[in-house]
């Protein structure tokens, strides 16, 4: 769900956060519209705009994990389990973690890759939520929700600054909810 | 906290006590410093960032750097809490828009390290954030990004060092604060 069918309506935090996203075009390939958060990390108070809203909402969940995809996920998940008290768990592509780790594939426009997770990082009934800076179609971050349910933890939601048309509506993810802020910018240019 | 080691604060040791040492990582004879242990500790992971907090927010810090990818976990909470931006300096092809590199010397071969043009600013103050120091060589090309653009670089920022690999020494003269030593 967006933030603005959820509470956010007309906060003028979200249309700063939007504003700071940069859209480059053809970016990794020609007819992407690529949305470049390294922008909104520029702009200190559009960037603590997002990690504040997101801090509002999960401070009173209890939740335990805050768990990041590599790598954009790393910049927004640390400041947000920080501010709640929970841990922060890193999901790495494959052989970045040094320790003995599980790993779930999930599918790419052509093949495979792998998302993993060091064993013991979370435990049984742990409520974790799952950082992005972005969901697409949603792959990454199924395989992140396997991880921690293998783990016999519980998913409590995926939170996204940017979320593609292919999401809306979609209010699920593997049957977890999806909270995002804002659409991508600049669509209107495609062709 | 003066100087560039810390080692008076009492929550050294906390921290300290929480990195994981995993031998022969990502080769034999390396015992890789793991700092996922710590960010699983909130109170281990909310004193290493408040020691750099402490230390720089009266600094007049406009811009923390992290390095790829471990940088990314520790600089952001850093430039949140001192009001700085944050630029992620990231391995080649990662970043969409216009970039400029540096190079830097791996053991076998060359690796590169690429910022976004306009990220930074001529006459911004800046420091460099990774996990660790080891050779030295990818916060020299951090740096040399930096001062090409026409930043003056503060200080490098690390939570460990490996000093017997003398990376301190590889910094252009710039000041190094880090938090826990390994020795061998």
């Amino acid at each position: 769900m967006f933030a603005a069918e959820n509470g956010l309506k007309g906060d003028p935090r979200l249309e700063a956060i939007s504003a700071a996203i940069r859209v480059v075009p053809n970016f990794p390939k020609k007819g992407i519209m690529f949305q470049d958060i390294t922008t909104l990390l520029l702009d200190h108070k559009a960037f603590k705009h997002t990690i504040d809203i997101f801090v509002d909402r999960y401070k009173d969940m209890h939740i335990s994990v805050v768990a990041g995809v590599e790598a954009r996920g790393f910049m927004f998940g640390p400041s947000i389990a920080l501010a709640i008290g929970a841990k922060f768990i890193p999901l790495r592509k494959p052989g970045k973690l040094p320790g003995k780790v599980i790993s779930e594939s999930y599918e790419l426009e052509y093949g495979h890759d792998r998302l993993e997770m060091h064993v013991g990082a979370v435990e049984p009934r742990e409520r974790v939520i799952i950082i992005d800076d972005l969901v697409a179609t949603g792959g990454t971050l199924s395989a992140a929700i396997s991880l921690m349910e293998s783990q016999g933890a519980e998913v409590v939601e995926c939170a996204c600054v940017i979320g593609l048309p292919e999401v809306k509506g979609q209010h699920k993810l593997k049957g977890k909810p999806l909270y995002v802020l804002v659409e991508p910018s600049g669509l209107d240019e495609l062709c | 906290m003066s100087g560039n080691k810390v080692e008076e604060d009492p929550r050294i040791n906390g921290i300290k006590t929480k990195i994981r040492v995993v031998p022969d990582f990502p080769k034999k004879g390396i015992m890789f410093q793991d700092i996922t242990t710590v960010l699983l500790d909130p109170k281990a992971f909310k004193d290493t960032i408040d020691l750099f907090v402490e230390r720089y927010r009266d600094k007049n810090i406009s811009v923390v750097a992290g390095i790829e990818a471990r940088g990314f976990i520790f600089g952001p909470p850093i430039a949140l809490a001192i009001g700085a931006k944050f630029v992620p300096l990231r391995k080649p092809k990662k970043l969409p828009g216009e970039t400029i590199f540096e190079e830097y010397e791996l053991e076998y071969g060359n690796d590169r390290l690429e910022m976004h043009v306009g990220a930074v600013d001529a006459g911004d103050r800046a420091l460099v954030v990774d996990d660790l120091i080891a050779t030295g060589g990818t916060l020299c090309a951090a740096i040399n990004l930096l001062e090409r653009v026409g930043a003056e670089v503060v200080e490098c920022a690390c939570v460990i060092e490996l000093p017997e690999l003398k990376g301190r020494q590889r910094l252009k003269g710039k000041p190094l604060c880090m938090l826990v030593e390994y020795r061998c």
